[in-house]
């Protein structure tokens, strides 16, 4: 027997055009029962826990309808460059019956109301959102029909929506601009829908570009520091020389205030704000302070201490119970600390009163920011509005408010509104950090099999304190009772680890663990978060599993896999990409999986270590191995649109390869030495792979998975393999050239370079 | 305070500030002009690249002081008047190819790829993949591959 179609139930909202809300009490997915022995992220994985925290306030999503025809929707998520907007206006478009063009989605300001359901993160936003938002424009396209069916004389069943016009048998039309009053409510009225068929679709799942591309193109798109707020001039912050030092005093406080465009100076919790007629001006007063500081958090320590103190915490691998026969592989891995800055620097606009707050800036947790905003200003949540604003990037950066706090703490102190941006400088130096760990393997095999694999990651802490560890202490009673009993004791980080983590191999006994320690550094939940170092560990063993049973390493993964989307990701990537084609000495291919987001990924890459390829001269830059050439395949389940999912892919890349080959931050004497993108060597184009390609798998499932994280992990991951392959050594530290730091290092006092004067020689 | 004139996007313009500003913070925080980007101020990432007459340059790193009155600095904002259209053949490239994630770097780009088309057919030749491994611009969310075809379509259409 044939199941009926699900029905969902919304709301028609009073209003004095059409409004509508999606009700999703009733649309939370049955999950399967828990079969024996599976990782956690198979039965309940974070994406689950995360739609599970957004259903109990979905209802409270609404679209508009206009008189001119538009259809709106603010969305309580934030764009940072993964596309959202767009394919969120393309779902809306889909079950609308509206051209995408007509559809304007903006970001919504910070809604207490919504609890749970305003954190951008995860790689969550159409896992979540994508049924509620069907469901708010089915009910919106059904009170449109009704209400041309009036006008028009005919039966609702008989009327056909296209493109914003509803047109009845007798060729008669009306749009939707037009109904868009009649078909208003006067009060709130619970309707039950149902959603388009699959089969039906004509938008989703066809490539579209971006709906703010024309705008970005041509300077138009407004970023924080693009904002007119009347009288909030530049502010910046001078920092103090060690990581979270603090000031004591400013001693030239008047001789600062003398300087050229310089308006207020303020002392907070951070450094010396000061405010100016341009942000040229402020760094320039910035580098006349002289700033009696306190002490920071790690005084004369440096990368081998803070390892030092990770392996002191490291906590021995278990004896697995197998075969004493059984030959056992063992490995250890570090990970060195990453920056997780976007282009656009931390900056926040704040407007504080005596009596409210107004800020503006790039928040993916604007609820968190808003009470932490009040908090930190002696005010009560509702007297302080924050406003969401499109972020030049995030990369989990823009998880936290550090700028919009500090921006709200300094206009309250000099009593003006301020225009707040960090320095370059200040982001490696006393930014957010992807934490330094340490990831350990045991595995043992015998006669061909597999018997255990148990890792153990001990990471410098990571700062949950953005809203996601909240989540998990207020839903993880929506979980499976086996994943709630696995989970119980666990703190916020073991939790999103065990949450996220899936070694989806047949290894028999599988165990993945993280322990932390040590909060003294700013850290955070970078890009795809623990992944990607889990996956560099792993696979290299797995390559080495691989050898030592005489295998191929795509056959011997074939052979272990468990699910048939992974391997056909695999298999896909590898008949792209030529699996096994000959290459010459000190060059290799290298192939790896990740299952993550609901989806899987899979990477082959070609990489050059000769030495004429590895010592290629670019003026200021690392060079070093290079990656030829990388194919990329990806299973996101239900693709809204293609052409995004391939970008998401191409920045997964540049992320992955980024963080085995060329990105780390080095602590030395109390901190960090980089202060510029030619000190942190974010991929370039130099290092770009000069054949790059992105296979988007058919997939036949109604689940969409996440895009923006999901190709950085097996990215890094076959980049690594490649490069154990080439050179016939396994790295053990990452990424590979932590070892040299290949630039001058910038002055601590003053803690900003001076701005130069010869960009007139530098023309082409 | 020194009156300071050159030409914007076209059209010259006369702004109170002192010799040493440096030409992005005139632009942005005194003429409102937002389209370059900071992203280091100290001429490494590039985000800030506009034109000085007809030549890709950064406005983080030249002193107001040192503009004549007849420099012509073009911002992005000014791109698509210098071939009399809506857009600019680079600009075009870069939606058609859907460069743009974040955006925030964006402008930059399509600057320093116009005047690095420009100059490699001073040169008396066409772009090579040489020239596009030079490009200096960072582009976080690592757009990379889709820069370089659109670099490639956009100098066919100029």
């Amino acid at each position: 027997m044939a199941l009926g179609r699900r029905s969902f139930l919304g709301y028609v909202m009073a209003g004095s055009t059409l409004v509508v809300a999606a009700d999703l009490a009733l649309a939370k997915p049955a999950r399967a029962a828990v079969p024996s022995g599976a990782q956690i992220p198979e039965l309940y994985d974070l994406e689950d826990l995360q739609t599970d925290a957004a259903a109990p306030t979905a209802n409270l999503i609404t679209v508009t309808l206009h008189e001119d025809g538009t259809a709106s929707f603010a969305i309580p998520r934030m764009e940072v460059g993964q596309g959202i907007t767009t394919s969120t206006a393309m779902i809306l478009a889909e079950e609308l019956d509206l051209p995408v063009e007509k559809i304007v989605v903006t970001l919504a300001p910070s809604r207490p109301e919504l609890v749970m359901n305003q954190l951008t993160g995860g790689s969550n936003t159409t896992v979540s959102t994508y049924t509620p938002i069907r469901v708010a424009a089915a009910i919106a396209k059904g009170a449109l029909l009704d209400a041309a069916a009036a006008q028009l004389g005919a039966e609702v069943a008989r009327l056909e929506s296209h493109q914003g016009v509803v047109t009845a048998p007798d060729g008669s039309s009306v749009t939707y601009g037009e109904l868009a009053t009649k078909a208003a409510s006067a009060t709130d009225r619970r309707v039950e829908v149902q959603l388009k068929e699959r089969a039906d679709f004509s938008v989703i799942g066809t490539p579209r570009n971006r709906t703010d591309a024309l705008a970005a193109v041509t300077g138009k798109k407004k970023f924080s520091m693009d904002l007119h707020v009347p009288g909030a001039l530049p502010t910046m912050v001078c920092r103090p020389p060690t990581l979270n030092g603090s000031p004591k005093k400013l001693r030239n406080k008047a001789e600062i205030l003398r300087m050229p465009g310089v308006r207020n100076v303020a002392k907070v919790d951070t450094g010396i704000a000061v405010r100016a007629e341009t942000f040229g001006q402020c760094i320039d007063a910035i580098r006349a302070m002289d700033v009696a500081w306190n002490p920071g958090t790690v005084e004369g320590e440096s990368d081998q201490t803070v390892l030092a103190r990770l392996r002191k915490a490291e906590v021995p691998l278990a004896v697995p119970d197998v075969d004493p026969l059984a030959k056992t592989v063992e490995e250890s891995f570090t990970f060195m600390f990453r920056s997780s800055a976007a282009l656009e620097p931390n900056s926040a606009v704040a407007d504080v009163r005596k009596d409210r707050a107004t800020i503006w800036a790039g928040l993916k947790v604007p609820i968190l920011a808003q009470q932490n905003i009040a908090k930190a200003l002696g005010m009560s949540q509702d007297q302080v509005t924050v406003n969401v604003i499109t972020g030049g990037g995030s990369f989990g950066h823009k998880l936290f408010s550090d700028a919009a706090i500090e921006a709200a703490k300094i206009s309250q102190k000099m009593g003006k509104p301020v225009r707040l941006m960090w320095h370059r400088a200040d982001e490696p130096r006393q930014g957010r950090l992807h934490p330094m760990v340490t990831s350990r393997i045991r595995a043992t095999h015998l006669g061909g099999q597999v018997l255990s694999f148990e890792q153990r990651n001990t990471s410098v802490v990571t700062d949950f304190s953005h809203g996601l560890g909240e989540m998990i202490t207020s839903t993880i009673d929506e979980a499976p009772t086996e994943v709630g009993r696995q989970l119980g004791g666990f703190g916020f980080s073991q939790s999103i680890f065990a949450l996220t983590q899936e070694l989806p191999y047949n290894f028999g006994l599988v165990t993945q663990l993280l322990d932390e320690t040590d909060d003294r550094f700013n850290t955070g939940s970078m890009r795809n978060i623990y992944s990607p170092d889990t996956a560099v560990a792993n696979e290299l063993v797995i390559d080495r599993l691989a050898r030592q049973m005489g295998k191929d390493p795509l056959a011997f993964r074939l052979e272990f896999l468990k699910d048939e989307r992974t391997k056909a990701v695999l298999q896909k990537v590898a008949d792209e990409g030529r699996w096994g084609r000959k290459m010459p000495a000190g060059m290799a291919q290298g192939i790896a999986i990740h299952k993550e987001y609901k989806g899987c990924t899979a990477v082959l890459v070609e990489i050059d270590t000769r030495p004429r390829t590895v010592n290629r001269e670019i003026y200021h830059g690392v060079t070093g191995p290079r990656v030829t050439k990388a194919v990329v395949a990806v299973d996101a389940g239900l693709v809204i649109n293609p052409r995004g999912l391939e970008a998401q892919m191409m920045g997964g890349f540049s992320d992955g390869m980024a963080l085995t080959l060329t990105s780390s931050c080095h602590l030395r004497d109390g901190h960090f030495l980089e202060a510029s993108w030619d000190n942190y060597f974010y991929t370039r184009q130099w290092n770009v792979p000069p054949e790059f390609e992105v296979h988007v798998m058919p997939s036949d499932s109604d689940q969409p998975g996440g895009a923006g994280e999901a190709g950085v992990a097996a990215s890094a991951a076959a980049v690594a393999c490649a490069y154990a392959r080439a050179t016939k050594k396994m790295p053990t530290r990452f990424p590979i050239n932590h070892g040299t730091v290949s630039f001058k290092v910038k002055s601590f006092v003053p803690p900003v370079p001076p701005s130069p004067t010869n960009g007139l020689k530098h023309t082409y | 305070m020194p009156k300071q004139t050159f030409v914007l996007n076209g059209k010259s313009i006369t702004v109170n500030v002192h010799d040493d500003v440096r030409v992005l913070w005139v632009l942005r925080d005194l003429l409102g002009v937002t389209g370059p980007k900071y992203g280091c101020g100290i001429n490494v990432c590039k985000a800030c690249t506009s034109h000085i007459n007809g030549k890709a340059f950064n406005p983080c790193s030249v002193r107001v002081g040192d503009l004549t009155k007849d420099d012509e600095v073009t911002t992005i904002e000014g791109l698509p008047d210098t071939v009399g259209k809506e857009l600019h053949p680079m600009q075009q490239a870069w939606i058609d190819r859907d460069v743009p994630q974040c955006g925030y770097c964006q402008p930059g780009q399509i600057m320093a790829a116009t005047a690095l088309v420009k100059k490699v057919r001073r040169e008396g030749r066409s772009i090579r993949e040489s020239d596009l491994d030079e490009i200096r611009n960072i582009c976080r969310c690592g757009t990379y591959t889709r820069i370089r075809e659109a670099i490639k379509q956009g100098a066919r259409n100029m």
